[in-house]
């Protein structure tokens, strides 16, 4: 993928309280302050903790036409309903980000379609704090695709943070960067 | 508190914001004096936004305890020559049509956001483009109209409000910003920058205290003889007015194009990447976006259904736009329609596999 032709739709799914629109929200605030075009659409049905919850990310050099994302590059999932839900989308060539630590099965897709298995929130638990799997998948997924950085991500994460929550920044920061040494190491580029 | 007029917010920066809240704020940097209003999915973040901006500005803010007292606040604080707005969805839109045709009637500025859902009745809360009927033919009783944007970007649903708010003033009527679920929801990278402004009368007919001039009365209530009538035609005027100055549309590839997608709102944005990829295909595609949807762009369709063309219509409804369409293009060429009701977002895949079976059976009537 040249920068030149960055178009990347992306969904990331999980069950509410997983942090899923915090995650959309920084990736596109980290898109947009690296001087990219940018679009976010959460759901807005009737989320609650423990429901389901997505958002779609669209980012590209160019103006974007779409916001509503039909078939997915890359797809991030943090529990086994989003797997199901959402997997058969993905474009074939595209890239599953999904946390093993809550999806126990290998999901049956294209061959073309990279896979990126992380422990989200084994690792988060690691650092203290199992609040911030959503940031430990997100920086695996930054990593891998590698058009921003996890240290663009945790720059940007303290305009998308509300402020009530900033004492959770080096956390957040921290999951950041150790899903980016994740896929370094298992998945490299 | 910063002046009327100004927001403390504003300047070059790209920032990240939801439709909402764009809107909201670029409310804010209009003028808006006073903003009412009653919760309703998918618009709540405008009222939230409001809640907490509009004190630090100095400004009122009052969620009311129903649409039809927000509406007629809005009434009362017009009608004292302030800048005024509320917001809604569509079931609450339809709660607040007395009130709207009254500000038609008694000549009163005010800017109505919808940011419209499924219907009919409560329907769900997910995006559509069901009240376009209602909002461009005037939606309550009598013989009105408003001016209606349909904008399809976050950058530009908070320009738009800009401008709503100073046509509402020039023209003295209520205008409605034609928003949908999506558009509120979504967020984009704006800037939220001043634009030039319109020159504005002066509001002589506000009511701000009768010392040292006659009094001034508003009123919707209009029974002598041939009084009403006389109104009446003063609003025909200056409807025909706006229809010849305030068209907003925009044109792409149109000239050279066998079939031309038509399509306002969110639905234009996915028309657009439909378009982009049928070109990419080999064929000849087009597309037309009006932004104002009242005045609706009569001229620029009717010009381009002079050459031999298909038009077709996207929408998320069951075909409202389309019958302004119709008449625009009057017969001359035909028009094909395609949309999803109830909540239902085309995706662009079948608006382009509809491009490409149209341009098959091309010069063929339909």
């Amino acid at each position: 993928m040249t920068a030149e032709g960055l178009y990347e739709e992306i969904v990331i799914a999980g069950f509410g309280g997983q942090g899923i629109i915090l995650a959309g929200r920084l990736l596109a605030q980290t898109a947009m302050l690296a001087g990219k075009e940018v679009t976010y659409m959460p759901s807005y049905g009737a989320e609650v903790r423990g429901g389901t919850a997505n958002c779609m990310v669209v980012i590209a050099e160019k103006k974007i036409a779409c916001p509503v994302v039909g078939r997915p590059d890359s797809l991030i999932v943090m529990n086994k309903a989003s797997l199901n839900k959402f997997a058969q989308r993905l474009k074939k060539g595209g890239l599953l980000v999904m946390n093993t630590s809550l999806i126990d099965s290998e999901p049956q897709l294209d061959e073309s379609i990279e896979i990126v298995a992380v422990p989200a929130d084994e690792l988060a638990v690691e650092l203290g704090s199992q609040k911030s799997a959503n940031m430990v998948a997100l920086g695996a997924y930054l990593q891998k695709r590698g058009y921003l950085s996890p240290d663009a991500a945790a720059q940007a994460l303290a305009d998308v943070l509300a402020e009530r929550h900033h004492k959770t920044l080096p956390v957040n920061i921290a999951a950041l960067h150790k899903g980016g040494e994740f896929a370094q190491r298992h998945c490299p580029v | 508190m910063t002046e009327r007029g100004q927001s403390s917010r504003g300047g070059d920066k790209r920032v990240l914001m939801c439709g909402n809240e764009a809107l909201a704020e670029a409310a804010i940097m209009a003028g808006c004096d006073a903003y009412f209003g009653y919760p309703i999915t998918p618009q709540n973040e405008i009222s939230a936004y409001m809640a907490r901006r509009m004190p630090d500005e100095g400004r009122v803010f009052l969620q009311s305890e129903s649409e039809l007292a927000a509406i007629n606040m809005v009434f009362g604080a017009s009608a004292t020559g302030q800048r005024t707005m509320t917001s809604s969805s569509s079931p609450g839109i339809s709660l607040m049509q007395e009130g709207i045709s009254y500000l038609a009637g008694a000549e009163l500025p005010a800017v109505v956001v919808n940011v419209m859902r499924g219907g009919p009745g409560l329907g769900n809360i997910a995006p559509s483009q069901g009240d376009y009927f209602q909002a461009t033919r005037g939606g309550g009783h009598g013989d009105y109209r408003t001016i209606v944007f349909g904008p399809s970007s976050v950058q530009e649903l908070a320009d738009c409000m800009l401008l709503a708010f100073d046509l509402a003033d020039l023209y003295r009527m209520p205008v409605m910003v034609l928003a949908d679920g999506i558009l509120g929801q979504m967020m984009e990278p704006i800037v939220l920058k001043e634009k030039p402004r319109r020159d504005l009368p002066a509001k002589e007919w506000a009511l701000t205290g009768a010392e040292g001039r006659p009094q001034n009365i508003v009123r919707s209530l209009w029974l002598g003889e041939g009084v009403l009538e006389e109104l009446n035609c003063t609003l025909r005027d200056r409807y025909e007015q706006i229809q010849k100055n305030e068209v907003i549309c925009e044109q792409h590839d149109v000239d050279d194009a066998e079939i031309v997608v038509v399509a306002y709102g969110v639905a234009a944005r996915i028309v657009c990447a439909a378009v982009q990829k049928a070109k990419q295909d080999g064929i000849k595609a087009g597309w037309i976006r009006p932004v104002t949807l009242w005045p609706f762009p009569i001229e620029q369709i009717s010009k381009a259904a002079d050459e031999l063309r298909i038009f077709l219509v996207v929408e998320m409804s069951n075909g409202q736009m389309v019958e302004d369409v119709r008449l625009a293009v009057s017969g001359k060429a035909p028009v094909v329609f395609y949309g999803r009701p109830g909540g239902g977002v085309p995706t662009v895949d079948e608006i382009f596999e509809l491009i490409k079976q149209l341009t098959l059976r091309s010069k063929t009537p339909i």
